[in-house]
């Protein structure tokens, strides 16, 4: 077992990327992403990582050349946030559609305008449908953990799908914390030496990136969703895997104090540990709340999300984006379409927080439950709650 | 690619991964001169043989004959008037299809 040591998350997620032995990286600094690559950076300049790192003019060719240093079959890596991300928005749909299996670090921030460096999750659900696997990290630990998870899934040869790992802009990138560290023979057991299934190859001709004309392009579509709903079940075996290499246990829905739960939140990020606070003070006032979280967002995991709520009789979702002009938000809008045909499920409360960085206290989270009880004991139940905004 | 069944009718379990088409240089039963509707016509008097038509041509149909002229294979020329465009002398005019 390796070494705990106090360090910042982005470079802790920098070194897990450098000891995947990745071969290739492309990326443009972003705040609060740069840490991540400026790291790996040196890593390449000191000689103790055998890569390519491509600079480039912006996060569109950081992308376009993220696809071309996997399609030559290098692993590969890049990591952006907020603008950064949205500026790759047109590769990142031929990524995942070309099947390359790289990994991206998104320190999530919101998005211009007016200009905002600070925390939301408005820059990657505008991306939820890059078809790409998408996880969130809520510490600095799961950072480190979830990237070699990432690139094992994503070159599963039953997979072969880009991954993207989310994790909050500075709340959790800028945090110095103990996270403990695997060892290098921990990496190499976990994470073979990547086989591409495609490569570009002279000696061995193929053409990428071929039109679809409307006879075949439905298809193509048809293969890829296939290929990321089926994910989830090597997203698990990967958990299970990482569980047995450094104990630490992941599911793709999280619970925390869910099971006799009479009302529960569902939460991305790192505003979790935050809620798992307010959880506490209230179970030792005998409020039997809990926490309901889809660790894995895409493919999103609809059976152990139903497992996990059915027999809550309140749920609360709390959404870190706005979906301008929608009747509900992202992950409400996802929580509620999931559960719509079951016999058995929870009232859905709504609630939106923590947006552009504004911080959500322990109190508000208690109050957002003592809300929710009472309409589990009977009061109506409300609309969207826009938590703290005047 | 499968070369016994025809690429537009796979079903979507067949579709190669990534949608790499390995039966390569097939772009050559594209037979793209079907779409010309003016064809590029050399003027050897004025033609110095400096090839900016074949090196611009966007097809690569644009060859060199044996005494260092240009011409197009008309099965993929599609009649763009690049070459014409891009010409030196001029020497390259346009011709409306019949």
């Amino acid at each position: 077992m390796g070494k705990r040591k106090g360090i910042e998350s982005s470079i802790a997620l920098a070194d897990a990327a450098a000891m995947c032995r990745v071969d290739g990286i492309s990326a443009y600094p972003i705040t609060p992403q740069t840490h991540i690559v400026e790291h790996l950076s040196e890593w390449v300049n000191d000689g103790k990582l055998d890569a390519e790192f491509v600079p480039v003019d912006s996060e569109h060719s950081a992308m376009s050349a993220a696809c071309g240093l996997s399609s030559v079959g290098a692993r590969t890596f890049t990591a952006t946030s907020s603008q950064g991300l949205a500026l790759m928005h047109e590769i990142l749909f031929i990524a995942s559609s070309m099947r390359f299996p790289m990994v991206m670090a998104v320190a999530n921030r919101a998005l211009s305008a007016p200009i905002s460096i600070w925390n939301d999750h408005s820059d990657i659900m505008a991306e939820r449908d890059i078809g790409w696997i998408q996880l969130f990290a809520e510490n600095g630990q799961e950072c480190f953990d979830l990237t070699p998870l990432c690139f094992r899934v994503s070159e599963d040869k039953r997979v072969v799908l880009p991954s993207l790992l989310n994790f909050d802009g500075f709340i959790v990138s800028h945090m110095i914390e103990p996270i403990e560290y695997w060892d290098q023979e921990q990496f190499d057991a976990f994470l073979p030496p990547f086989e591409p299934q495609i490569r570009l190859d002279v000696k061995n001709p193929t053409t990428m990136g071929v039109v679809g004309v409307p006879e075949i392009y439905y298809e193509t579509k048809m293969v890829h969703h296939d290929a990321l709903r089926k994910a989830k079940a090597v997203v698990k075996e990967g958990f299970a895997e990482l569980e047995k290499t450094v104990g630490r246990k992941y599911e793709v829905v999280e619970k925390y104090k869910a099971d006799d739960a009479e009302v529960a939140l569902t939460i991305l990020g790192s505003l979790a540990e935050t809620a798992m606070t307010a959880v506490d003070n209230l179970r030792k006032k005998g409020h039997k709340v809990g926490l309901v979280r889809p660790r894995l967002w895409r493919p999103f995991p609809d059976e152990e999300f139903i497992e996990a709520v059915s027999n809550i009789p309140v749920l609360g979702v709390a959404d870190r984006a706005y979906t301008f002009g929608a009747a509900h938000h992202p992950v409400a809008s996802e929580v509620k379409s999931v559960l719509f045909n079951e016999e058995k499920r929870p009232k859905v409360l709504e609630f939106v927080l923590g947006i552009g960085g504004r911080d959500v206290k322990v109190e508000e989270f208690e109050e957002m439950f003592m809300k929710m009880i009472k309409v589990k004991d009977g009061a109506k139940p409300f609309g969207i709650e826009y938590v703290g905004v005047r | 690619m499968t070369k016994k069944k025809d690429p537009l009718k796979l079903t979507w379990k067949e579709i190669p991964l990534g949608f790499v088409h390995s039966d390569y240089m097939s772009s050559l039963k594209n037979h793209t001169g079907s779409w010309r509707s003016e064809r590029p016509l050399w003027d050897e008097e004025q033609c110095i043989k400096c090839g900016v038509c074949a090196m611009f041509c966007p097809e690569a149909c644009i060859k060199e004959d044996e005494n260092g002229y240009f011409h197009a294979d008309l099965d993929y020329c599609k009649g763009c008037g690049v070459c014409a465009q891009e010409c030196w002398t001029g020497c390259i005019t346009m011709k409306a299809e019949e």
